[in-house]
């Protein structure tokens, strides 16, 4: 819809968004020459859980947050698991804790990604963006390359299963609890998922390799579309590796300087300030050494994968070399690089679950640690759309009493909002309103994978109602998709 | 001459010694009934209904019902089913029995209840309390959020443990459980996380701390056996569940 504002600007609304995680919205602001001025993503994303966590035992959180979510799930778990593993005094945890914990979170990697690749982004790149509707989609992927389809859905199963070895249930288990774990892995159940780890293997490099053709075929468009110059940030390794359970936090600015490094997370408001706008839900994370207005920065796949310093699994690491050489770095530096990164990352997860697979301590006994109990815990790790951050305060009888969550998306949202503004002054400024126009502003925000309202997960078709309103307030274009 | 004891349960014998009520009976003949705050440890109580039969045609709770040579009781009728469903939704509606987040889940007889019965929809509109916790004991923590009135910590703090630790004070939808201390904090009470009082209470009510979600789904109590199978291998046989 469209509406006109006091100062004479025009708004174009997108309203919702289709196949992302949940509901979103796209305003574009248009001044009286049908300029594109400004580009907003609204996203519904009060989900309140940082309220009714207050009061409740802190054992209880990482089974409780993790219903933010269905898509992610695990991410949330294990970033308050590894809160309250400070709230416990259990610094260190066993070698079994954190090897099973590592196993469902890069578990979780897997699924992820393949979800998102194969079943949300990938007609977009294979049909293209001006593809027809009724075929740009799963059904359309699914009679179109029924095999890659497949494939897909076998990844993202596999990725189910690890997690529900390792947490109990496929979606919302319990297998994390404060100092360490519920559970280990049976020889039995490591062997069920040694079936079929070198078929995964195989898919997620034929999925690496698939990307980079797309990418080959399509490089002046990916290159340029919706391309942003953002800082960066990202957990790493102390060996500056990819790590995306652990590590400390590094953030880069787009021109490529180090702004801090291996900074440890438990002080992360040190680092990372949130700035609050009326009209979202959402906050602004921003650098603090930058500021609220230029300190907004990307993070998920391209970041991390642009900000360690390798990746410690050759096949993925092979890959990510590729990667950043490809166009002199132009993959590297464009929002749809960040499919590829993704795959990248998909190859590791795979790489990283078959190592786990054959150690031994997923084996042991010793599942859980306690210290002396502290009353702040703040648990980070690099979920799949990017960094999540859980801080939690826990009084001296053991319930919360405070909460903030820093949720991937909402690192990225104003990275977002940036794409959105370079596609939309490329694509539609003065232009009418085709549906093939709007699925480039919904194909710029499914890059970053956005998980929108974390609950109300939406794949296919949806209503789509499009209006562009001139000056004097007609109506000058109306695109209508019925859901 | 044979001088057995029996009544007809859904057309079925089942022997009973004087003194035992239909429940016992059942149970210990390896028929279950649905029920919640009987407990074969304790005094029968009632109040829950759950365990509703018909009688010579007649509605009475099981577990307060004398078993009597020649009763024709029915149990696993569509009817009742319906009105056990109807008081489980009841019983949902009126706490936060939020399963999914709720660390009796897979150990919590409502939930087992709810699965048993097959309730598959609220029902009726929730009352989402707002009941603080009480965590001020260092062991043991009190969620009155999903009390259902079963009584049996009462019964247990006072018959077994002999502290009188709780009561149901309050009437009609105000009715609720207490803490019997001047300040009413569970801290203030003589309670240890090892009394018996601690371990039966059906639901997420009274709670040791630090070892939520301890137990791995698969492994939890209904996990293993559904309720029917626990609730036949817990009742006490022959002359050792009559209530005197």
């Amino acid at each position: 819809m469209t509406e006109p504002t006091a100062d004479g600007l025009r708004r174009v609304a997108i309203d919702p968004l289709t196949r992302v995680e949940g509901h979103g919205k796209v305003t574009l602001m248009i001044d009286h020459v049908g300029r594109v001025v400004q580009a907003r993503l609204h996203i519904v994303e009060f989900r309140g859980f940082e309220k009714f966590v207050q009061g409740r035992p802190y054992w209880e959180a990482p089974v409780m947050v993790q219903r933010l979510c269905g898509i992610c799930p695990v991410s949330h778990h294990l970033a308050a698991a590894k809160a309250m593993d400070q709230i416990v005094g259990a610094h260190t945890l066993t070698p079994t804790a954190e090897k099973v914990r590592r196993l469902m979170h890069y578990g979780q990697i897997l699924q992820s990604h393949a979800l998102h690749f194969f079943h949300l982004a990938s007609p977009d790149l294979l049909f293209g963006f001006d593809a027809e509707p009724a075929r740009r989609n799963l059904s359309g992927l699914i009679a179109a390359d029924p095999e890659l389809a497949r494939k897909g859905i076998e990844l993202r199963r596999y990725g189910q299963e690890v997690i529900r070895v390792t947490a109990g249930k496929r979606i919302h288990g319990t297998g994390a609890i404060p100092g360490g774990v519920n559970k280990n892995v049976s020889r039995e159940e490591r062997d069920e998922l040694r079936k079929d780890i070198y078929r995964v293997l195989g898919w997620c490099l034929e999925a690496v390799e698939r990307v980079r053709q797309l990418y080959d075929r399509h490089a002046r468009l990916f290159d340029r579309f919706g391309t942003i110059a953002a800082h960066q940030l990202c957990l790493v390794r102390a060996d500056g590796a990819m790590d995306l359970y652990h590590g400390g936090l590094r953030a880069r600015t787009r021109e490529g300087r180090t702004l801090f490094d291996h900074v440890d997370y438990g002080h992360y408001w040190e680092q990372i300030g949130e700035e609050v706008r009326p009209w979202s839900y959402m906050k602004f994370p921003y650098l603090r050494a930058l500021g609220p207005q230029d300190g907004w920065y990307r993070v998920g796949p391209l970041a991390r994968v642009n900000l360690c310093d390798h990746i410690p699994t050759p096949l993925a690491d092979h890959a990510r070399r590729v990667f950043l050489a490809y166009g002199g770095g132009s993959a590297a530096r464009a929002t749809l690089g960040t499919h590829w990164a993704r795959m990248i990352e998909l190859l590791h997860a795979a790489e990283v679950i078959k190592a786990l697979l054959d150690d031994p301590d997923l084996q042991g006994d010793e599942l859980t640690v306690r210290g002396q109990p502290q009353e702040r815990g703040v648990g980070v790790l690099e979920a799949p759309r990017g960094t999540l951050i859980h801080h939690y305060r826990v009084n001296a009888e053991g319930l919360i009493t405070r909460c903030n969550l820093i949720v991937s998306t909402t690192h990225n949202n104003q990275a977002m909002n940036e794409t959105l503004l370079a596609v939309a002054r490329e694509h539609l400024d003065g232009r009418e309103l085709t549906e093939g126009l709007l699925n480039h502003l919904e194909v710029a925000i499914r890059a970053y994978d956005p998980c929108l309202s974390c609950a109300t997960h939406a794949l296919g078709q949806m209503p789509l109602i499009v209006e562009l309103v001139g000056p004097d307030g007609a109506v000058l274009g109306r695109v209508q998709r019925d859901g | 001459m044979n001088t057995r004891l029996s009544f007809l349960l859904d057309g079925a014998e089942v022997p009973f010694t004087p003194g035992q009520s239909v429940i016992q009976a059942a149970l210990a003949a390896g028929r279950y009934i649905p029920h919640l705050c009987y407990h074969p440890e304790f005094t029968p109580h009632g109040s829950c209904k759950l365990c509703t039969v018909r009688a010579d045609g007649r509605p009475a709770a099981a577990c307060t019902l004398p078993a009597r040579a020649g009763l024709q009781v029915d149990s696993e009728t569509e009817e009742l089913r319906a009105l056990r469903r109807t008081l489980v939704q009841m019983l949902f509606a009126e706490g936060n029995h939020f399963c999914p987040s709720c660390e009796k889940s897979g150990n919590c007889v409502l939930q087992s209840l709810g699965y048993d019965l097959e309730v598959h929809t609220a029902g009726f509109r929730h009352f989402f309390l707002d009941r603080p916790v009480d965590a001020s004991h260092p062991d043991i923590l009190l969620d009155f959020n999903r009390c259902v009135l079963c009584r049996l910590c009462v019964r247990a703090s006072e018959e077994v443990d002999g502290k009188g630790v709780f009561y149901l004070g309050g009437r009609g939808v105000q009715r609720r459980l207490l803490v019997s201390s001047e300040s009413g904090r569970l801290a203030d009470t003589d309670i240890a996380v090892t009394d018996k009082a601690v371990e039966v209470c059906p639901v997420g009510v009274i709670l040791r701390k630090h070892v939520g979600f301890a137990v791995p789904i698969g492994r939890r109590r209904y996990d293993v056996k559904p309720l029917r199978e626990r609730a036949l291998e817990d009742a006490p046989r022959g002359e050792e569940g009559t209530h005197g």
